[in-house]
């Protein structure tokens, strides 16, 4: 064929040969770039979609959690402790030193990144009393117990791990075992007096 | 060995297909008159009793998923319905459970047999790599599979193991995170992850049989090695595949179905956990989360690290560590048979992953964490430390000259004249 011809032949004016290789390379990049766009749908598509995203905030109500008393709820398909702690739970958790803590952050998604774990960090701004958090072990993701009647608390009187044997004290935070991280706070707000939004 | 064909078309369709899609050529030259050394034991039919298996997997899991639902409410029932209203459903589904642990017991076998004989070692290392890959698509397939039951072992092993990632926050933070809830598709796992791994779950047999055809493509290319590591040197050191090892492998995968059998029949839970048969309840964990029997090595290798990180890492470590086999082991001599240092650390290597296996499931607690150390450590010593250095410093038994010779006791006279 004269077209193949031509494009094979070295030494044909027609086709300058870094005319040629520029175009090779340009086709090459526009196809590489075409295909990476293509694939970001394919990876995207997994993360949480828009329903899942539209869970995202729900509200609780507190009346009836008596002092003592412990609910769980579902926030994005994680439990929420939430505890009405006793005063001695609180002052348990104030005597605690902070360089007694594994982990020294207050990991509290309502204050800076850089909070330290202190029990005024932990518990609910100007309602000490309350803890709300999310009841996932920092570990590998297990469900402590602590918050039925009667459950194990744990050495530290908050939660205990069956997984791997991590216990958190009165504040959610950990003192013992595998777990890296105190139980995280999600981001919450007192609406009312006795109703709080979480998300 | 890669040998020239002799397929000659004997009626005029052969003719027509051989110049269009040589199957019949391909099937003639590589399992009929392919030449397999003449002394190749019975650990050598388990690569046969594995197609077996995996053909089994593959059958009675397409039936299954036209019964099964892959939704958080329906998924433990329409299991529950395969049980015991699908017509053989009982069966089927036990088949199904059973057989991955057959699997696993098969493909275990199979890599002992390699390790020891050294079936890893030039010209094999791509055919030794390709078994691992099919090894870490098992392991994905396997603890997809095992989701699917969304009971509470179920449940809590995808959590754990997914959970897994998260290390990765000590890293960079925030990575792990968005890791997980991309493979979750959610915050936690729920109706989407259990969505993805059902489509995973159908996927991956299928991969699996795609690097299963390069493994035997990759085995063809210099043939089978055999129990003197020996290479074939004349045409007295084989046997044709057909009839020969048909037959041999044919009886193997019976034999083996007894096995299967007996558990299929009488004891199909056995190897399972009686907690799967608890729905999956997002709130309450299990007080002891362990995994299929055919994961404890790994998992104790998980758990008697205490950082989580250095953890995971050495989770993946212990697997990767095989892929480098190939060129780990320094020895000259292919089989263990002929080494009489190695020999000893590889029964010790035999004991240590079955002692791992009890570790894991065991609670990571007092002496057994202890020991489950003790034998975290020896078994990457054995691949990083031993396999290089025994290999250097041993004085190997005397080789038989041929295959020929090892199995007639006597230099034969073929094996001296032929062309090698």
């Amino acid at each position: 064929m004269a077209n193949s011809d031509s494009s094979t032949d070295p030494i044909s004016h027609d086709d300058d040969p870094s005319r040629r290789d520029v175009m090779m390379v340009a086709a090459g990049a526009f196809a590489a770039i075409g295909g990476a766009a293509i694939l970001w749908p394919l990876l995207d598509q997994m993360n949480p979609d828009a329903s899942t995203l539209s869970l995202a905030t729900i509200e609780v109500d507190l009346a009836p959690v008596e002092t003592g008393q412990a609910i769980t709820v579902m926030w994005r398909g994680k439990p929420i402790f939430i505890r009405n702690r006793t005063a001695e739970e609180v002052e348990a958790a104030k005597e605690v030193k902070l360089d007694e803590l594994p982990d020294k952050l207050a990991r509290n998604a309502n204050l800076a990144d850089t909070a330290p774990a202190t029990d005024e960090n932990r518990g609910a701004a100007d309602k000490e009393a309350w803890l709300v958090m999310i009841g996932i072990c920092t570990h590998l993701g297990c469900i402590p117990q602590g918050q039925a009647v009667g459950s194990d608390k744990g050495e530290y009187g908050g939660w205990y791990c069956p997984c791997h044997g991590s216990a958190y004290d009165t504040a959610g935070r950990i003192r013992k075992g595998p777990a890296p991280e105190n139980m995280y706070i999600p981001p919450y707000a007192f609406i009312s007096d006795t109703k709080i939004k979480i998300g | 060995m890669a040998h020239e064909s002799t397929y000659k078309p004997s009626t005029g369709f052969e003719r027509w297909l051989d110049a269009r899609l040589p199957i019949p050529r391909l099937m003639y030259d590589q399992f009929g008159v392919f030449p397999m050394p003449r002394n190749v034991n019975y650990l050598w039919t388990f690569g046969a009793i594995l197609m077996f298996l995996l053909a089994t997997q593959i059958a009675t899991g397409i039936v299954l998923a036209m019964h099964y639902q892959p939704t958080v409410d329906g998924a433990f029932n329409s299991i529950e319905k395969i049980m015991r209203d699908v017509n053989w459903g009982w069966l089927l589904r036990y088949a199904h459970a059973v057989g991955a642990s057959m699997f696993f017991f098969a493909a275990f076998v199979h890599m002992f047999r390699g390790l020891y004989y050294g079936s890893y070692k030039a010209p094999r290392e791509i055919l030794w790599m390709l078994g691992v890959l099919i090894l870490v698509l098992m392991i994905a397939t396997a603890f997809m599979g095992y989701s699917l039951v969304w009971g509470q072992m179920s449940f809590w092993a995808v959590t754990v193991i997914t959970n897994l990632f998260t290390s990765l926050d000590t890293l960079i933070p925030g990575l792990g995170t968005m890791l997980v809830e991309w493979i979750w598709g959610g915050f936690a796992v729920g109706e989407p992850t259990l969505n993805r791994l059902f489509a995973l779950h159908y996927l991956f047999p299928f991969l699996i049989a795609g690097v299963v055809i390069l493994h035997v493509w990759a085995l063809h290319i210099p043939g089978s090695n055999n129990p003197t590591g020996v290479d074939i040197k004349t045409k007295s050191d084989t046997l044709p595949f057909h009839p020969y090892f048909t037959i041999k492998d044919g009886f193997a995968v019976l034999l083996f179905c007894i096995l299967f059998g007996a558990f299929l029949f009488y004891a199909p839970n056995y190897l399972g956990h009686s907690d799967n048969y608890i729905p999956a309840d997002p709130l309450v964990t299990p007080a002891h989360i362990v995994p299929e029997w055919y994961f404890l090595p790994f998992y104790a290798i998980l758990r008697v690290i205490p950082d989580k990180l250095m953890g995971v890492l050495a989770l993946f470590g212990a697997i990767v560590v095989l892929f480098l086999v190939p060129w780990l082991d320094t020895s000259r001599i292919r089989s263990v048979s002929y080494r009489p240092i190695f020999k000893w650390f590889f029964w010790l290597f035999v004991i240590c992953c079955i002692a791992l296996g009890y570790f894991g499931s065991q609670a990571p607690e007092g002496w057994k964490l202890l020991w489950g150390r003790i034998c975290t450590i020896y078994y990457f010593a054995f691949f990083l430390i031993i396999m290089p250095v025994v290999g250097l410093i041993e004085k190997p038994r005397r080789l038989p000259g041929s295959i020929t010779e090892s199995v007639l006791g006597k230099p034969s006279a073929s094996a001296v004249g032929g062309a090698a």
